[in-house]
């Protein structure tokens, strides 16, 4: 077994990015980490830094002045990493899609792992969506 | 003294919005500041020309997350003050409710950041704990914890079950404890008032001056708020106080969100006891050509919108204006003079909200220059003088 996938696994470190949203996924993000969600309990807590991350939490419609910093950031991020889309607006832009500032959908920058729909998703549902994403990769690397 | 540019941004763990910021410092103190925006422009005001004007409700509900009542609050009185339209007394309490809970949970979301950011983070998870409280009450009451969607142009879209109500005032009771103590714990802290009394203070001339809204210049002693000022909703019909205080550094603007917390929690509980029976929509069959505007006092200020109809089912113009555009400039009077270290704290006071702010880009490719209004004027009139040469017309 690949030894730094099975060492991202135990602890995912997560490094949140808002790609011009309207704050409620982010909001959401951050309610997982407080107590009634308390997400950390999967090894899960917020990463000042990108370098220190291990998974990228994608939000917003892709605005393109952000987007071009995106990249910038995704290049940083230690490999193996995962990235997950949170929202409906970082799945296919939602109600944004016939705006002129945001030209094309995330999966389409960097490669996105999982996606959490809703908008904004509930923190059950964000849970959901990490804990299902650590199964699938475990059962993977067996 | 040698001068160094601290850039900080966009990405940044201080706030979870994308932004820029220049701090140009000597030594430890903050003598300039710049804030770059642009990182969250979506293009809602181009947007709303081509959705109905029932869709637009949805879209500016998703200008902000936090602020997911306020737009849709102003925008829907705009749009009812085209067709100078009185809304149902019952939709107008429901609106009421609706726009105090958001109250709350944004309050009790800056506390908790507020908080994170000096350090402590038991005020925030105590704050955020508290905070989810608030929104079962609301997803009892709209179906969703956020973004509402209980705002239509008339009226409301839901009505509030006679027996939803005791559970919800239960619910809203229950966070009176923990905020008392809360209250005190913030506000007698001395360590928390070493941090934030006699930071950052904005004078009451300089909030007059750079028209600063909603708790910003209510800490500077501007009695200013637009649920008192002008009132809608069911605002006058309730007995509830503005929170005015008078030093306007950072600690009265922290005073002042958690006392307007414990008024919100009266205006709804007062609402809640107090509905009137009857219809909870208008029915608005079309809108004549026109031109309307609504404010409403957000949680950061007064959130300003305009509606111009010709007629048919869309707006022809909407233009929308959110209060951290007003407060943003503030930055200019508070922060300078002050240590690195606080910077933080200013910043955060104001309660920022850049996704509200953003309504306007000037983009270039070429990242040399950035255009302005005479440059835009300018490049418009040299378009027109080509393609009238090109069509040979004088």
């Amino acid at each position: 077994m690949n030894i730094k996938l099975k060492a991202l696994l135990k602890s995912p470190w997560v490094f949140h990015l808002s790609t011009g949203s309207c704050n409620n996924c982010d909001i959401e993000i951050l309610d997982c980490l407080t107590p009634r969600f308390d997400i950390e309990r999967f090894g899960m807590i917020l990463a000042g830094s990108i370098k220190h991350a291990d998974v990228l939490l994608v939000t917003g419609s892709g605005n393109r002045k952000s987007m071009e910093r995106v990249k910038k950031l995704y290049d940083q991020i230690p490999k193996p990493c995962l990235v997950v889309a949170i929202g409906e607006c970082a799945l296919s832009r939602g109600m944004f899609i016939h705006s002129y500032n945001c030209p094309v959908p995330i999966d389409k920058v960097i490669p996105v792992d999982a996606y959490i729909p809703g908008c904004p998703p509930k923190p059950e549902a964000i849970i959901a969506g990490a804990v299902k994403l650590i199964e699938k990769l475990k059962k993977n690397v067996k | 003294m040698a001068r160094t540019i601290i850039p900080i941004g966009p990405y940044h763990p201080l706030q979870e919005e994308p932004s820029f910021f220049t701090l140009t410092v000597e030594g430890e103190r903050v003598v300039a500041v710049d804030v770059e925006l642009g990182y969250n422009h979506r293009g809602i005001e181009k947007l709303s020309e081509r959705k109905t004007f029932d869709q637009s409700t949805f879209l500016v509900e998703r200008i902000c997350g936090i602020c997911s009542t306020s737009h849709p609050f102003a925008y829907t009185r705009a749009v009812e003050d085209i067709i100078s339209l009185e809304v149902p007394q019952r939709a107008k309490y429901i609106r009421t409710i609706i726009a105090e809970g958001e109250r709350i949970h944004s309050h009790l979301l800056w506390l908790g950041l507020a908080g994170h950011f000096l350090g402590y983070n038991t005020v925030y998870m105590w704050a955020w704990k508290l905070r989810e409280e608030v929104l079962d009450a609301m997803e009892v009451l709209s179906g969703n914890r956020n973004n509402y969607a209980m705002f239509k142009p008339g009226g409301v879209r839901r009505d509030i079950k006679a027996s939803d109500i005791p559970g919800v005032i239960k619910k809203i009771d229950s966070i009176i404890p923990t905020l008392v103590m809360l209250k005190k714990a913030v506000m007698d802290d001395p360590v928390l008032g070493a941090r934030t009394k006699g930071i950052g203070i904005l004078t009451k001339e300089d909030a007059i001056n750079y028209a600063a809204l909603g708790p910003t210049s209510r800490a500077s002693g501007v009695a200013r708020d637009v649920r008192k000022d002008c009132p809608y909703g069911a605002y006058d019909r309730v007995n509830w106080e503005m929170i005015v205080t008078q030093n306007g550094d950072v600690f009265d603007k922290l005073v002042v969100r958690v006392l307007e917390t414990f008024e919100s929690v009266k205006i709804i509980k007062h609402c809640l006891l107090n509905l009137p029976n009857g219809e909870i929509d208008a029915k608005i069959k079309n809108i004549p050509p026109g031109e309307g505007i609504g404010h409403i006092e957000a949680p950061r200020g007064e959130a300003f919108h305009y509606v111009r109809s010709d007629g048919t089912n869309r707006p022809v113009r909407h233009k929308m204006r959110a209060p951290t555009f007003m407060n943003l400039p503030t930055y200019k009077a508070t922060v300078i003079g002050q240590t690195i270290s606080d910077a933080t704290i200013i910043f955060a006071a104001i309660d920022p909200c850049y996704s509200c702010t953003e309504r306007m880009t000037v983009r270039n490719t070429k990242g040399k220059k950035l255009y302005n209004g005479e440059d835009l004027i300018r490049l418009s009139q040299e378009k027109t003088a080509k393609i009238k040469s090109k069509l040979g017309v004088k």
